[in-house]
């Protein structure tokens, strides 16, 4: 489903993401983990297009298409989903204006029948239960006053409603309390069919308990500095990842514990 | 220039003769009339020298021979197109500055007086009231477009809310031109007086039958006496050929709330000064708008609200969205006067500018001579924000219709606020068509 070859990307100047390699399979699970600056949000921006950073090398290949040739809008249409770290408020615009306009560009773009506000609401309230989100959010403005696990879940909602085939999800965990981050994981999973997959972006291990990843990709400088399957994950909560972002250090640890 | 101006008095003084044989009144309001007159021919149209015209050149206007409307100016009009649904039952209507009986529906207003000004200066029953209250607020001593409002005082509208005297339908007030002539001046004049303890809602609608030039220079005056509440909507949509310049001067009376918004879409030039004197004690008010500019268009807004006594509250918030080559203008003053303790003050404006070529000039003012009060005011100017325009994007939509969307919920926030449906509609339509866009 999605091939990343060699990916370089810059912002501002600044190469951040220095030759990425990551193959997606439909179904799939991956984790992105990795220190702060390691470039995971970075990798997230750069598939969903965001305009501020500049992929100075590689390519990215998504059903066949090349990703990087499409503008933001259209990726989306095509079915990635990036959910945000920090969702951006928009005043002014209902929830449910906001939803069924997206759902509508991507039904025309595949040719299909566009929804009326009422069919819409049926579909919205049906998906609403994914992330147990309540009626009263429909009418407010997106994302505006919502708290932090409000603003995550209001993510999950707009995937629950948008289908994508590729979610990538940027540090969804961030600033969610155990309860929040128990509805966020079991929305995901709900989501989650053999013909989709999803990429999760996460600094913590936590996330992980709850959406269970098939492989796991340690970032570090810009780079793929170790990859494993879910065990990787508990090994790096419990050593840290100094052992992997300064392999030296940690040879001689792992020297030490031989002895 | 100056013979210029010399000029078009003269031409306005000519019909002003014709005025004073073809529209007699009552002798007070004769000499308000005349003098008046006089304060036009010194005032003439304000320059831009003047400060408070400083981004608003009038020469256009001043250059132009405009020949003021008389009853007999209008033509069948069919004035439903302009009623809201839900005044159905309440329209008042004044055609080129005239109120018309005839086209007006007054069903659903019970215990309201609803007549002809002229008529209400010569009725026994209302002169006390029209005499103490007309050119009161708005002065045209220091004010030369009032003054030539004031002058061409022949009809207009007296609106009265007796004492507790609370009014469930909305009421509206359609001021329609209807003149086949470019060069034509109308000059509506309201005046509203509610009196303790009533309440009523009050649409004030500037509208065309033409897409085409002219003048409209229009003066509402609103008192509220104890206690008294009015929800105020002024939807000014003049042709975008027109030159539109209007005031409202509103004094508010002891705990009385007055809610007003100003809708500003149309007019080729348009002024609008509002000013609202809060000079008793408990008075509240909201003073907020929208003003959307396109392409060729000028729109200027300058708002007074002035704190005289201590606990009163005001509250703004103005809006503009400018597209194309479009001027606007926010002038907004806040006065705390001496003594006006626990004044609480809130002003904010902001401007959203969809293209490099247009311009606003923004500036709002406090003066604030009390030691125990609250006041705050801001004003910004932005474009749209890529972020957000990236989040819209990021979920499948358009850049295009991604601004237009962050433009329309732009203006929501004023639009909103409107508690009569057929009136947040058809802005979210007028906003919406602007922009080229559906939502539905």
């Amino acid at each position: 489903m999605l091939e990343i070859r060699n990916l370089h990307a810059a912002i501002d100047g600044n190469e951040i993401l220095k030759g990425i390699n990551l193959t997606v399979r439909k179904g799939e699970i991956h984790a992105i983990m990795g220190p702060n600056g390691s470039g995971k949000s970075t990798l997230a921006k750069v598939l969903a297009g965001h305009p501020q950073y500049e992929v100075t090398a590689g390519e990215v290949i998504y059903e066949g298409k090349n990703l990087l040739d499409l503008a933001p809008d259209e990726r989306a249409r095509e079915g990635v989903f990036m959910a945000f770290q920090y969702p951006i408020e928009v005043p002014g615009v209902s929830n449910a204006q906001f939803l069924r306009l997206a759902y509508n560009e991507k039904r025309k773009h595949l040719g299909e029948e566009e929804l009326d506000p009422l069919e819409f609401k049926d579909l919205l309230k049906e998906r609403a239960k994914v992330v147990e989100m309540d009626a009263s959010f429909m009418t407010r403005s997106v994302n505006e006053g919502f708290s932090g696990g409000e603003k995550k879940r209001n993510e999950i909602l707009q995937m629950a409603v948008l289908e994508p085939k590729l979610a990538v999800l940027d540090e969804t965990d961030s600033g969610l309390d155990i309860d929040a981050l128990r509805v966020v994981a079991a929305g995901v999973n709900q989501l989650l069919t053999p013909d989709n997959a999803i990429i999760v972006v996460t600094h913590y291990q936590r996330l992980l308990n709850y959406i269970v990843p098939d492989y796991v990709h340690v970032l570090a400088g810009g780079r793929i500095a170790r990859e494993g399957g879910k065990e990787l994950a508990l090994e790096l909560e419990s050593k840290g990842y100094d052992w992997i972002t300064n392999p030296n250090a940690a040879g001689s640890a792992n020297l030490n514990a031989a002895n | 220039m100056v013979t210029e101006l010399a000029k078009r008095e003269n031409t306005y003084q000519a019909a002003f003769r014709v005025v004073r044989e073809s529209s007699p009144t009552v002798p007070w309001l004769e000499l308000v009339r005349n003098s008046a007159m006089e304060r036009f021919e010194q005032l003439g149209f304000p320059p831009v020298q003047q400060e408070e015209w400083k981004y608003t050149n009038l020469a256009p206007l001043a250059k132009q021979e405009f020949a003021p409307a008389t009853r007999a100016t209008a033509a069948a009009i069919d004035i439903e197109r302009f009623a809201f649904p839900e005044t159905a039952t309440a329209h008042l209507v004044v055609v080129n500055g005239f109120f018309s009986e005839e086209l007006s529906v007054t069903t659903g207003l019970e215990n309201v007086v609803a007549i002809d000004l002229l008529s209400a200066v010569a009725d026994a029953r209302y002169n006390k009231v029209a005499r103490s209250y007309l050119a009161r607020n708005a002065g045209y001593h220091d004010n030369g477009l009032a003054a030539l409002n004031t002058a061409f005082l022949q009809s207009g509208l007296f609106l009265w809310f007796p004492k507790n005297v609370k009014v469930e339908t909305p009421i509206q007030i359609t001021f329609v031109t209807d003149v086949e002539d470019p060069t034509t001046a109308s000059f509506p004049r309201l005046l509203i007086v509610a009196e303790e303890n009533s309440s009523a809602t009050v649409i004030e609608n500037y509208v065309s039958t033409r897409e085409q030039a002219y003048f409209t220079n229009s003066v509402a005056e609103i008192v509220l006496k104890e206690g008294a509440r009015l929800e105020h909507y002024r939807m000014q949509r003049e042709s975008g050929e027109s030159f539109h310049i209007s005031n409202t001067s509103a004094e508010l009376g002891r705990n009385s709330s007055y809610d007003t918004t100003s809708i500003n879409l149309g007019g080729r030039l348009s002024r609008h000064d509002i000013s609202v004197v809060l000079d008793h004690e408990g008075a509240e008010c909201w003073v907020d708008g929208l003003y959307l500019v396109g392409p060729d268009q000028h729109a200027d807004t300058h708002s007074v609200i002035d704190h005289q006594q201590p606990h009163c509250n005001s509250h703004q918030l103005y809006k503009g969205i400018l597209d194309g080559n479009a001027r606007a203008v926010f002038n907004g003053k806040i006065f705390v006067r001496e003594g006006a303790q626990k004044t609480d003050a809130m002003q904010t404006n902001k401007n959203l500018l969809l293209s490099p070529n247009a311009r606003v000039d923004t500036k709002p003012q406090l003066e604030i001579y009390a030691d125990d009060v609250k006041c705050a005011h801001g004003a910004a100017v932005g474009q749209i924000d890529q972020e957000e325009l990236f989040y819209l994007q990021a979920r499948g939509i358009n850049p295009e219709l991604g601004r237009n969307l962050l433009t329309y919920g732009f203006a929501e926030e004023v639009i909103e606020k409107i508690k009569i449906d057929s009136i947040r509609t058809q802005l979210d339509e007028v906003v919406l068509r602007q922009l080229n866009t559906q939502l539905e």
